[in-house]
């Protein structure tokens, strides 16, 4: 494709679609609404039907425009559709993911803290998913003896215990959740 | 034949229950038509416009039981307007003027409204039973009408349906003298219902072997009702969610391992895996297990949960179990015969997700299946031939690829083979559903080895008019043909015109028949009805004969056109 000595302003417009697509195919494939994959209506003229495979396995290079606009498709009853839907982004607003690393740890965990009614089960949860043990909190001394203990970072980037504050403010302001050796905790109001 | 008296003979015909063989003694000769006729109780109506209610009335006046389906099945994926049909209310109004006993109404894609269900219900004094399978158009008034006056009701039974909910006083409905309660399934209901009536219900009820919860229902008021009714075989949860430390999580699990019948589980609408430990004493006797609407549910606890269950016959479980997690079915559940792993996530990027790795498995360890609905990610045709030869048992065999025209995902050949391994080697097959990158191919193997093959579905396959020809020459005992956006014109459609009289029905939609074609078919058999579906967003739908027609159903009947179609709806 010889550039133009003018203006070439094809080469520097701002456009929808994958570099060296051009206008015409990316409105082509935007056309029919009604059949959104393959876009028959162009293809079969009576009798020469061979078209119509290669037009879809052309289809196949190109990504099929977005799929969720094929009505009925894919077959599930709308009653299940309906119920599966909405729960799912509930679940995602609702959930609250906070990342968990353990120091020592080879690699993180993730977890729900909408799952949880309250600090018992949490640090349960977390006994159970790292292996440790850690001791009873008291707000005088935190987790006096123990060989780990819980911390988070906050929504202002600061380190705190776990089990400081009232349980719907610590999972409104955890982002995520760091289990320190007893040894490095001191200074957080732990006595080892 | 004629030297037994009329009593032999009926005392004969009542040990064949079987419609189809109910039909075959009828056609014998004239006395045993009037005999079968008097002695019918059930009739099962597969498409409720091929008779007329007064017709049915006259034919069967011993009538009990009536089974019948409305719309087409495509309807439950939104390809058929609301309105197109299907009412109940001319049936409910002719019965209730007959002397009709009715006492069994079974209904499937069906609208259903208030009216005709308070007329049901005070209609028929010996009324037992009500199922209600994805209908729309009643709320829980109509619901309160039937608990309040069917004073005999054993069976209430509504499997997704969409229900408008009033939030409910239906249940304190039933009458403190309605004891006769045997099945009771109202998961489908969205709103609050009264726990105490509930459980009152529950107590009076001695005879209650199958109860489905909705999701208002929550864990401690499935504790209490589980106290009360350990005899209970089919359960549904509501709310499966708690405190697994709590009491009443405790009182739970005891009231579990009380219920010694229980073979069937359902529900977990919401569900909290920590809380799935308590199921485990009943997972060792469950046949059927169903965790689709369960999407919480997956991993470790899903997993742990299957390999309890050893005896399960029928499993429904979301695709978030993963090929995994399928292997961990395939070891466990060796008397498995029927599955359905459905997406949890329609639209989505393909994260969770199965493959034909999950489906080998499963064919590998549960080779007594018989059923499968499956939606998947890719599939192979190495994996379909190895499925073939694993399962030969397969008598509904549904694939759903989540994009539907993805070719075999190693080779990127059609997935024509495969589904020819599937349809050769299970000889007993009467129900088949495509999808995937398919050519003609396919369908030249259906029309040649389906031979038992009843009901065939097809979205987005074929080249030519050929494809279709196939199936319609091939398969002697096709019912049901429902076809989406496959390339099959006006060839294949008039080609044997005569094989749709022998049809329950065909759906055509966007293919490349024309209005014309349509017409020449419906002129040459009367005994079809051929609609026309225009939806109603469609611009204005020229008369022009070498329009393409957007959805064709067609329908045998022997009332001709029906008087109830709508607008949009255009019966040539």
């Amino acid at each position: 494709m010889a550039f133009e000595k003018d203006l070439n302003l094809d080469a520097t417009a701002l456009r929808l679609g994958l570099p060296g697509t051009s206008e015409e195919q990316t409105s082509a494939s935007g056309k029919s609404n009604k059949r959104a994959l393959p876009d028959m209506n162009e293809e079969s003229v009576s009798g020469d039907n061979s078209n119509v495979a290669d037009a879809r396995k052309c289809d196949q290079e190109t990504a099929p425009p977005s799929k969720a606009q094929v009505v009925g498709w894919p077959p599930i009853r709308s009653y299940r559709k309906n119920c599966l839907q909405p729960k799912k982004t509930e679940a995602e607003a609702a959930g609250i993911y906070v990342k968990v690393s353990m120091d020592g740890a080879p690699y993180l965990r993730k977890i729900d803290l909408k799952v949880y009614k309250g600090y018992p089960e949490l640090l349960k949860a977390l006994e159970d998913m790292f292996k440790f043990k850690v001791g009873e909190y008291s707000e005088r001394e935190g987790y006096n003896g123990s060989e780990f203990v819980p911390t988070y970072e906050d929504k202002d980037g600061d380190w705190m215990l776990v089990g400081d504050v009232p349980w719907e403010m610590f999972t409104n302001s955890c982002k995520r959740l760091r289990i320190m050796k007893g040894s490095e905790a001191r200074g957080l109001g732990c006595v080892v | 034949m004629n030297y037994f008296p009329d009593e032999v003979l009926e005392h004969v015909f009542d040990f064949i229950s079987s419609h189809k063989d109910r039909n075959s003694v009828s056609l014998v000769c004239k006395s045993w038509y009037k005999i079968e006729r008097f002695s019918r109780q059930r009739v099962f109506i597969g498409n409720c416009y091929s008779i007329s209610p007064d017709r049915l009335i006259a034919r069967f006046p011993g009538l009990k039981s009536l089974t019948l389906k409305g719309k087409p099945h495509f309807a439950d994926f939104n390809l058929v307007p609301h309105d197109w049909g299907g009412f109940l209310d001319p049936w409910i109004r002719a019965l209730a003027k007959s002397r009709i006993g009715l006492e069994e109404l079974r209904l499937k894609r069906m609208v259903v409204s208030d009216e005709s269900l308070e007329l049901l219900s005070k209609s028929f004094l010996n009324f037992k039973s009500l199922v209600l399978v994805s209908c729309e158009g009643f709320t829980t008034d109509g619901i309160a009408a039937i608990a309040a006056n069917c004073r005999f009701l054993r069976e209430l039974d509504l499997q997704e349906n969409e229900v408008d909910d009033h939030r409910g006083h239906w249940l304190s409905c039933f009458p403190e003298s309605c004891t006769s309660l045997v099945s009771l399934n109202f998961a489908c209901l969205k709103g609050e219902i009264n726990l105490g009536a509930l459980e009152r219900l529950v107590v009076r009820s001695p005879n209650l072997k199958s109860l489905r919860l909705n999701r208002a229902v929550p864990l401690d008021t499935l504790q209490k009702i589980l106290m009360r009714a350990p005899q209970v075989v089919d359960l549904g949860t509501g709310s499966y969610v708690h405190d697994p430390s709590s009491e009443v999580y405790n009182k739970l699990k005891s009231a579990f391992q009380r219920c010694k019948s229980i073979r069937s589980l359902s529900g977990f609408l919401e569900v909290a895996p920590r809380c799935m430990s308590a199921i485990y004493p009943i997972c060792t006797n469950l046949t059927f297990l169903n965790l689709s609407y369960a999407p919480g549910l997956h991993g470790n606890e899903l997993t742990k949960l299957i390999q309890h269950c050893r005896k399960l016959q029928r499993l429904w479980i979301l695709d978030c179990i993963g090929d995994k997690g399928l292997g961990v079915v395939a070891s466990t559940c060796k008397e498995l015969q029927e599955l359905r792993v459905f997406p949890s996530d329609p639209y989505g990027a393909g994260n969770a997700a199965v493959t034909e790795e999950g489906l080998v498995l499963i064919s590998a360890g549960c080779t007594k299946l018989n059923s499968l609905l499956y939606f998947c990610q890719q599939m192979t045709n190495a994996a379909l031939i190895t499925v073939a030869k694993n399962c030969p048992n397969f008598i509904r065999f549904r694939l759903c690829i989540l994009d539907p025209i993805k070719p075999d995902a190693v080779t990127n050949q059609p997935l024509d083979e495969g589904f020819g391994a599937i349809v050769q080697s299970c000889k007993g097959l009467k129900r088949l559903s495509l999808s995937g990158l398919l050519t003609d191919q396919v369908f030249l193997y259906i029309g040649m080895y389906a031979e038992q093959l009843e009901m065939l579905s097809i979205a987005f396959a074929g080249d030519s008019d050929k494809g279709m020809l196939y199936v319609l020459n091939g398969c002697k005992k096709l019912r049901k043909l429902e076809i989406r956006d496959c390339p099959f014109g006006n060839a294949a459609l008039l080609e044997d015109v005569g094989k749709y009289e022998t049809m329950r029905s065909l759906w055509m939609s966007s293919c490349e028949v024309t209005l014309g074609g349509c017409k020449t078919l419906a002129e040459k058999m009367p005994s079809l009805s051929v609609e026309i579906i225009n939806d109603t967003d469609q611009m204005e739908f020229s008369l022009d004969d070498r329009q393409k027609v957007e959805k064709m159903y067609l329908y045998r009947t022997l009332v001709g056109h029906r008087e109830d179609a709508p607008e949009f709806v255009w019966i040539l």
